[in-house]
């Protein structure tokens, strides 16, 4: 975390380095009642270079309620600084005031009446907008997609990714890097390379059988008479996360050294500006940063965080612009003798009701939905209360999912895993399209199985790893594993094989035995053959049988700090 | 008693005998493994650099962990696993008129553990490097 005082003393160069932070414009705007498209745009030209990032939108082409997490726990060197603020304290931290456009945007109190005060956020649409009259503006940019991009929706998964690659298309996307996009498999994935107007970058992917590098690295970009290299940079841990076997062909990882020698090589070609686009995750670029020299700007993806500023390592600055389409970030470079000497940044909070729809990107969205409408609109139930996930432990959502599982898998514990995206419902209807934005995937079977209190344990005790380790390069940057039926106590800070303790089944109260099989119901399972119903289905059929659904009174979840 | 790794670390400190033995003999080499550190180095006093280990933080495949290994003007180098049951990986030796002297190869790692290199210099001295490879189940991030 870098404040704005730090900002003014960092001595990144000897000419005006200045925060553009767009916060205390659309604040006053608010108390006038008077929030208007001009003002959210509005931003004072800087330097000789913009870069517009937007990341993780999920396919959500259209706009969204999304709450933003109330547990964020940072772990190591990590702990108490942004990403992992939230709430009130985020909001002192960035000088909001509570019940303000920017705090519904960025933080979770308050969040269904503020909800409905201020209206959904993001849209492809609004986000096209927003990038024409950046790019009007500033001839000299560049747009980049931090990548989960082609899954999380309804009509990606119907289209297998070609609505999102015409929609980036359309947008005028410059350049790209990955995750989810290798859900759809190998085949799939070179197919929509062929139909995409930009590159598909990742410096560290490789082929697994020779070990060498298998796509692009980087770009460089000319723009205003200057080379900028942007290197992609994909999720390191894909082939764990999710199922290996949709893309056997590829190796991931970090890579750091590879970074390295791919800064160096484009600095040897000369050029004036090293954009990392990457899908690390924010404590994994924070790290990064701090190892790989020569980087001047981390546009960060995967772990879904909106950071009002940049921050600041070294003379890297890392830029993070949330997910969903909630956010489009505008980073302003006066770049000059090969170097970056100042910046001005801005997150541009995308409300859908203000800004106007793109027509030519509203008309090809219509066209993706026509065909699909009677699903999507379908009202399946309603709920009493809010429904999110995002969060280190179980959201209202996860457990409306892990009740359907328990219920129609008919199982004692279910599993849900602990992904960051989907997006939250308010009070009222729930329609389809809702339970695709938290479900939608290529590997969704519900599958039923039994295992023992041993291998239980095991498991939850790897991803808490996967979560709270305290060095970055050792996490994967999701959420713990929701559950159902199921309370336990986590210590975050206990070495691994030890934060998981008090196990208990909640149907009877009673501990769970190491020893004894229990019958456990998930999904997302990483393993090839997997058998069982969507869960979208799953999900619908238990809102349908009740009609009605709501959260939860109390979390059986116990959580240590 | 929850021994941390923080007051395992403290105890080490205070104990002079622990910091008078060599790096790499640290307490949770097995017997098996010190016996191998102490064949290769032969007496020699071990320092760290000099030697560079590539292994991937979290491995994709537990099976088959690509590691490798870089030791200008190294006579041999020597992998050890120090998790597996039989931690002697391999040792790679290298001629006089060898042109780097470095090697690539893949690793078998039964669960989360330390991998430790050795590289004898042409001066008889002794570098090492350490990471830490996690052997994961994984299936829940994004």
């Amino acid at each position: 975390m870098i404040s704005r005082r730090e900002f003014m003393q960092a001595s990144l160069a000897t000419s005006a380095l200045m925060t553009g932070s767009g916060l205390g414009n659309w604040s006053r705007a608010m108390a006038q009642q008077a929030l208007t498209q001009d003002q959210l745009l509005q931003f004072d030209d800087f330097g000789n270079l913009t870069l517009i990032h937007v990341t993780d939108t999920h396919a959500h082409l259209r706009p969204i309620y999304f709450r933003e997490p109330d547990t964020n726990i940072g772990v190591g060197e990590a702990a108490g600084r942004v990403p992992h603020i939230v709430g009130e304290e985020f909001q002192r931290m960035f000088g909001i005031a509570p019940g303000s456009p920017e705090a519904y945007a960025l933080t979770y109190p308050d969040f269904v009446d503020l909800a409905k005060a201020y209206g959904r956020m993001g849209g492809f649409d609004r986000i096209a907008t927003v990038v024409k009259s950046i790019r009007s503006a500033r001839p000299d940019s560049l747009l980049l997609d931090g990548g989960d991009t082609w899954q999380g929706s309804y009509t990606s998964y119907q289209t297998r990714g070609e609505d999102m690659v015409r929609a980036m298309n359309l947008l005028g996307v410059d350049a790209m890097t990955s995750h989810w996009e290798f859900t759809y498999g190998t085949d799939r994935v070179h197919e929509l390379i062929g139909m995409m107007d930009q590159p598909f970058l990742g410096a560290n992917i490789f082929d697994v059988e020779w070990d060498e590098p298998a796509f692009e690295p980087y770009e460089i970009f000319e723009r205003g008479g200057m080379q900028i290299a942007v290197i992609g940079q994909a999720f390191p841990y894909l082939p764990i996360a999710n199922p290996r076997w949709m893309f056997p062909e590829y190796s991931f990882g970090i890579r750091e050294e590879r970074m390295r020698s791919v800064v160096n090589e484009v600095r040897e070609k000369g050029v004036d500006l090293v954009v990392v686009l990457s899908h690390n995750g924010f404590d994994v670029d924070h790290k990064m940063a701090g190892r790989v020299e020569g980087i001047d700007v981390i546009l960060s993806g995967h772990t879904h965080d909106a950071i009002p500023e940049p921050v600041l390592v070294g003379e890297t600055i890392i830029i993070a612009s949330g997910s969903h389409g909630k956010f489009v970030s505008r980073v302003d470079l006066d770049v000059r003798d090969g170097r970056m000497m100042g910046f001005r940044h801005k997150l541009i909070p995308i409300f859908s009701d203000v800004i106007e729809p793109d027509a030519e990107m509203n008309e090809l969205i219509e066209e993706v939905r026509a065909p699909h409408k009677e699903v999507l609109e379908e009202v399946v139930g309603q709920t009493e209360d809010l429904l999110y996930r995002r969060g280190n432990f179980n959201g209202s959502w996860d457990d409306v999912i892990c009740d359907a599982l328990l219920a129609e898998r008919d199982a004692e514990i279910a599993l849900s895993p602990g992904v960051r995206w989907g997006a939250s419902v308010l009070p009222g209807d729930i329609t389809m399209e809702d339970i695709h934005s938290v479900t939608s995937m290529t590997y969704g079977q519900a599958y039923r199985t039994e295992m023992s209190g041993e291998m239980l344990k095991t498991v939850m005790e790897d991803v808490a790893d996967n979560i709270f380790n305290p060095d970055p390069y050792y996490q994967q940057g999701g959420d713990m594993v929701r559950v159902g039926g199921l309370g336990y106590t986590i210590d975050i800070h206990a070495p691994m094989g030890s934060r998981i303790s008090d196990l208990t089944l909640l149907r009877d109260g009673s501990a769970i035995e190491p020893g004894r099989d229990y019958v456990i119901a998930g999904w997302a399972s990483v393993n090839e053959g997997t058998e069982g119903p969507q869960i979208w289905d799953v999900v619908a059929d238990h809102i349908r049988n009740h009609g009605t659904v709501g959260a939860h009174d109390a979390s059986p979840i116990t959580v240590k700090q | 008693m929850n021994l941390t790794r923080r007051s395992a670390l403290a105890i080490g400190a205070g104990a002079i005998v622990v910091t008078m033995l060599p790096l790499g003999a640290r307490a949770d080499l097995s017997d098996d493994a010190q016996a191998l550190v102490d064949e290769f180095a032969g007496g020699a006093e071990l320092s760290e650099g000099g030697v560079t280990l590539t292994a991937p933080e979290i491995a994709e495949n537990g099976n088959t962990v690509p590691i490798s290994v870089d030791a200008p003007g190294a006579e041999s180098i020597l992998v050890l696993a120090l998790g597996n049951p039989v931690p002697g990986v391999a040792e790679f030796k290298f001629g006089p008129l060898a042109g780097a002297q470095k090697a690539s190869t893949r690793i078998r790692l039964m669960e989360t553990q330390d991998l430790l290199v050795l590289a004898k210099m042409d001066d008889g001295s002794v570098k090492t490097a350490r990471a830490e490879v996690k052997v994961t189940i994984g299936g829940c991030g994004g």
